[in-house]
């Protein structure tokens, strides 16, 4: 199936799980933004977690499909439209062909996911199809959408049987397949978001780590891709420090100078030079890729114990859902994967 | 034109000077998917060796669940995914980063020692001064001595890599001649061309990429330092020893055509 791009929407680009086995080279990891939201939209229409899915940031694209496919969008609701009627989100949607995905107005969140059946067709790069702007490679072209691309995706060969007669006798231009219910995401405000002491938690003065905890703080309009740069009570050493940089991991919440947190994200370079308060926990990163300027937050420091076990029980819902789903397309669950391990490459430079 | 050329060297990590009577590590968890093995807090080329020794150890025969390997200065992260590291018969209890961990310490307690690294020379070539160096002259005046100086110091320095970071491919090589010893400019430079060689805080650095950056531009380097579509897609890698030499403008263009 061709897809026809006829508007890009603000910032959409073709992202995966990351790009790991390259960061000791410098190469910053990528991948979507809100995992979670990634990870269900392609569990929803049978694919692997790693396949590739669009990422649509705040204003959505308009897309052409030319032939049948089963799509679903998670995440942000951008008020998804097919041919002029509003399409439900968090579930299967049959397409017919020549139909027209839309967004419309913003209700909640600020990233949206379009996984589609079969996946999308690029280039990998370095093991992955995520698109990294900042040097331009990876995804399509190395760059977002733009008006007047085309490009393949998994189309109406990858769907059953039952699928495709169901949409011959719709006169609709889409069908939600009945499905398991799946709870969006909802973000408070101020929003709750989770972390485990960084590695110079302690080196902090004892005021500034109280005020981390206890005290809101908003995200700034200098936010992106790469970090979150988030303002409240500023944050001070108890002393100076020397420090030297180091590997730094989604949800490093460093703080420069000024005292005002950066939190690493998804386009984070591989290591960094400033003093780590705390992580951000890997179960609460896709509610921070929901929120942009001037969002709230405030922080609640867990113990690695508790991270650990949220990440393990996340994990294992996924692993339900991935069941549930195959059933939905009769797919053989145990050819699915929810992981994106791969060997780790030894390879030298040169 | 091949720049890269190996010579062997795999000297017992024991036999080098200065090195301390036995080894120190400590693996702390740096999130939940994340293990931070740190060797000391110290820019020094004994750690770093430590460091690069650590890296390969657990590269070869990647523990279950890593999916990256990480070493910089002084310490080694760990990249991992804890639902491959679920079940363990000898721990039941213990949860994955605390299962790493133990993993972690055993294998770099067991092998450490006999992980060498290989080292390769790899000559970079550098066009010095001019609009590609233009902080070479204050470079000059800063360290009290004359540009042709600054240049013999600079090629003559055997530089080791430490780390590639803050963007792809890009190198921080330690081993600079204490005598061209400056600190970062105080203001950062918005735009600093692909390729601009720069030195600071005893280190050389190339910038891989157009980026912005605070350090003192000495020169130009026409080879390219990163490919995304290479393999691996760094010309370098930690432990590469460099060995700079000065090139004129014709030569820097010529050797910039043949790339293209």
């Amino acid at each position: 199936m061709t897809m026809h791009v006829v508007s890009p929407g603000a910032l959409t680009t073709l992202q995966d799980l990351g790009r790991y086995g390259f960061q000791r080279f410098g190469v910053s990891a990528s991948g979507v933004m809100d995992e979670w939201s990634h990870r269900v939209a392609n569990i929803i229409v049978g694919n692997d977690d790693n396949e590739a899915t669009l990422e649509v940031t705040l204003a959505g694209p308009t897309l052409l499909f030319d032939l049948p496919c089963l799509i679903s969008i998670c995440g942000a609701n951008l008020s998804p439209s097919i041919d002029g009627v509003l399409i439900p989100m968090w579930v299967p949607i049959l397409v017919t062909a020549g139909s027209r995905l839309q967004f419309g107005r913003r209700i909640d969140g600020a990233r949206a996911y379009i996984a589609v059946r079969g996946g999308y067709q690029a280039t990998m790069v370095m093991n992955s199809k995520s698109t990294y702007l900042r040097c331009g490679f990876g995804g399509f072209e190395g760059r977002m959408l733009r008006a007047g691309d085309s490009f393949t995706a998994g189309g109406g060969e990858c769907l059953k049987d039952g699928f495709l007669s169901d949409l011959e006798n719709c006169d609709q231009p889409f069908l939600a397949v009945p499905s398991p219910e799946i709870a969006p995401l909802t973000i408070a405000s101020p929003q709750v978001i989770r972390v485990v002491p960084g590695q110079q938690w302690e080196k902090f003065a004892e005021q500034s780590r109280s005020n981390f905890v206890s005290k809101e703080f908003r995200v700034t309009p200098q936010s992106d891709r790469m970090g979150y740069r988030i303002q409240g009570e500023a944050l001070s050493l108890e002393a100076p420090l020397e420090m030297i940089s180091e590997a730094v991991t989604f949800g490093t919440v460093q703080v420069p100078p000024d005292g005002n947190p950066i939190i690493l994200m998804a386009d984070r370079p591989t290591t960094g030079g400033y003093p780590k308060i705390a992580t951000v926990v890997r179960v609460d990163l896709p509610l921070l890729a929901q929120i942009f300027a001037p969002g709230a937050l405030m922080f609640a420091l867990i113990t690695i114990q508790e991270a650990q076990s949220l990440y393990l029980a996340r994990e294992d819902e996924l692993s339900r859902l991935r069941h549930d789903f195959a059933r939905v397309h009769g797919d053989d669950v145990s050819s699915l994967t929810g992981d994106n391990y791969r060997e780790l490459q030894l390879t030298h430079g040169g | 034109m091949n720049y890269t050329d190996f010579y062997s060297s795999r000297s017992d990590l024991d036999a080098e000077k200065n090195a301390p009577n036995h080894m120190r590590w400590r693996i702390l968890p740096m999130s939940e998917t994340c293990l931070l093995i740190e060797f000391g807090q110290v820019i020094d080329p004994y750690v770093n060796k430590l460091v690069r020794s650590a890296a390969e150890c657990l590269m070869h025969d990647p523990l279950p669940g890593v999916v990256d390997v990480v070493p910089a200065f002084s310490s080694v992260a760990i990249h991992y995914k804890p639902e491959c590291l679920k079940h363990d018969l000898l721990m039941p209890l213990a949860m994955p980063f605390e299962r790493l961990t133990a993993e972690v310490e055993a294998r770099l307690s067991k092998n450490l020692i006999q992980w060498s690294c290989p080292e390769r020379l790899v000559k970079i070539p550098i066009c010095y001064g001019g609009e590609f160096g233009p902080d070479l002259e204050e470079v000059a005046s800063r360290c009290n001595m004359s540009v042709e100086e600054v240049v013999r110091l600079h090629t003559s320095s055997p530089a080791i890599i430490y780390m590639l970071g803050f963007a792809p491919g890009l190198p921080y090589a330690g081993g600079l001649d204490s005598r061209l010893s400056l600190p970062r400019r105080s203001t950062p430079r918005q735009l600093v061309a692909e390729g601009t060689v720069a030195i600071a805080n005893n280190q050389t650095a190339i910038y891989s990429m157009t980026s912005p950056g605070g350090w003192n531009l000495i020169g130009r380097t026409p080879i390219n330092l990163f490919d995304a579509r290479s393999e691996p897609p760094s010309l370098l890698c930690p432990g590469d020893r460099l060995s700079f030499y000065q090139i004129t403008e014709d030569e820097y263009d010529s050797i910039l055509e043949q790339r293209q």
